[in-house]
């Protein structure tokens, strides 16, 4: 595989809390999470060539279309008419910006662009949010037959169950897990453990799957600035290089795919990321993948390698996805406890990511942490994105 | 979704009407323009095809939080299907209490309403099914 014309390195990280944000508009939450980052890679926003924004559904929840116009002007970069443009690949809409940011200064057309993403979702109920979620799947052959989100999860859950023997219990494992590791995290929206009992006997939303089994309704937005490598060495004292970028995409309905047990999307986005960045499962220390169901981390990390195929639901209950095992999956939470506002999601996840190869995590920290992944789905797996980040 | 793009697909959503590719005799659900093995050969040798409406569950879930327009039918079952020509198909599963439905199960079509109120204000109808 050819390299790259130009390596490119993450020098800022930002972003808001994730929760249910009352107070705060679509326009704060993105200026905040910009402003952090801005600040957090200490550059003058003179320098910033570009911008590109995450979003799935503004136009759903808030009637607003053209959001990357909107947030260029509140972050303060429209004074140079820089291009802003927003990317939308359902909930990998964030993912998706990151390597369109990337690929904008590997190209070589931009020195230094601020990728991010937003989204708020409290502004609806929660079944009207669900509708709105559920955007993300085939309105004609999924939505119109009552499918929701969690409906088509499910179906996946219970022939995952079937061909490999897959509990509730190995379930529940993820959630449980992902609690204990977003209570080490600040900026998640679930500060708090839960117990194996709580999410068995929670009220079930489409059965195997209950309320536990599922990311919640969150606001939120979170920012990156990236810097071709060459010029973040001399401007920022610890840059992290992107090391593998991949994507992939499959059939939008989940009847139109040979399978339902793997998402072939997430294994050829990790493959590439893999073959891009020259190393194996194996070699990675950390990652975030894309929970927004439990049993979307269960297939996660059997299809990106960490697992065999399978081995996820044993793999989760042996603690191998948590600090000291094989590998810490969701150190910051993951979608169920740091929150899942869809289109920042992929960029809260490289944040995550970074802070763990700036060892600057805290308790949650990864020991020696040198090599990270992030795994963002669009949907129920229709678009996957991977990338894959290391220590300069 | 608007009346007019309901009313495109009524020949599938309400007989299971897809396509046969007459080059490799392989049959899609839902319809197709070009078979997606033989490519542009088959441009042109694409035929209406009917199917039949039997099949077996190969994985489903039961609906407590519906999206909004679905809320009387709940809980309802909604299972992958696979005909008895291979294509996958999702669908609902009716006039059984979900204890009976199992993977392996065997079902055929029936027709009816799909939901109360779609976006567009109207009642939507299509297919179902039936444990056999
Ligand atoms: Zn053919």
């Amino acid at each position: 595989m050819k390299k790259l014309a130009r390596e490119v390195a993450v020098i800022g990280i930002g972003q808001t809390k994730f929760g249910e944000h009352w107070d705060l508009s679509f326009r704060e939450l993105g200026i905040q999470a910009g402003i952090k980052a801005i600040l957090d890679a200490g550059i003058d926003s003179k320098r910033i060539d570009a911008l590109f924004i995450g979003n799935m559904s503004a136009g759903q929840f808030l009637g607003q279309e053209h959001i990357a116009s909107m947030i260029a002007e509140e972050v303060g970069l429209t004074s140079n008419q820089i291009p802003a443009t927003r990317v939308e690949a359902a909930d990998a809409s964030g993912a998706l910006a990151f390597r369109q940011g990337l690929l904008d200064i590997a190209s070589g057309l931009h020195e230094v662009v601020v990728v991010g993403g937003a989204e708020k979702m409290s502004d609806v109920t929660s079944d009207i949010a669900a509708g709105f979620i559920a955007a993300g799947a085939d309105q004609a052959w999924e939505a119109l037959f009552g499918a929701t989100l969690p409906a088509l999860y499910a179906i996946m859950a219970r022939r995952h169950m079937k061909e490999y023997g897959t509990t509730m219990e190995q379930l529940a494992a993820v959630s449980v897990k992902n609690h204990r590791h977003g209570k080490m995290n600040p900026f998640a929206q679930y500060q708090s453990e839960i117990s194996l009992e709580t999410v068995l006997k929670a009220p079930r939303v489409a059965e195997p799957l209950g309320l536990f089994d599922c990311a919640p309704i969150s606001d939120g937005a979170a920012a990156l600035v990236l810097c071709e490598m060459e010029l973040a060495k001399e401007i920022c004292p610890c840059p992290v290089r992107i090391a593998g970028t991949g994507q992939g995409s499959d059939a939008l309905a989940i009847t139109n795919r040979p399978s339902i047990t793997e998402m072939r999307a997430t294994k050829k986005a990790s493959e590439r990321a893999y073959e891009r960045a020259g190393i194996t499962p194996k070699e990675v220390d950390v990652a975030e993948v894309h929970d927004s169901f439990s049993i979307g981390e269960i297939m996660a990390i059997e299809d990106l390698g960490f697992f065999e195929k399978g081995d996820g639901g044993p793999a989760t209950e042996r603690n191998d996805t948590t600090f000291g095992g094989v590998i810490p999956v969701n150190t910051s939470g993951g979608l169920k406890a740091r929150g899942h506002p869809l289109g920042a999601t992929g960029i809260a996840q490289i944040n995550e990511i970074v802070l763990q190869l700036r060892r600057k995590a805290e308790g949650r920290q990864v020991k020696d942490a040198r090599v990270g992944l992030a795994h963002s789905v669009g949907g129920t797996g229709g678009t996957s994105v991977v990338h894959i980040l290391e220590v300069v | 979704m608007g009346v007019a793009r309901y009313w495109r697909q009524q020949d599938q959503r309400y007989n299971l009407g897809g396509s046969k590719c007459t080059i490799c005799n392989r049959e899609f659900f839902p319809s197709r323009t070009m078979c997606p093995i033989c490519h542009r050969r088959s441009l042109g040798k694409m035929e209406k095809y009917h199917f039949k409406g039997f099949g077996k569950v190969t994985s489903f879930t039961v609906v407590h939080d519906p999206a909004p327009g679905y809320r009387s039918q709940v809980p309802y079952i909604l299972a992958t299907i696979e005909l008895e020509e291979g294509d996958l198909v999702l669908g609902q599963i009716v006039d059984c209490p979900p204890s009976e439905v199992e993977i392996g199960s065997d079902v055929e079509m029936v027709f009816r309403k799909l939901s109360e109120e779609g976006k567009s204000g109207t009642i939507q109808y299509g297919y179902k099914f039936r444990l056999k």
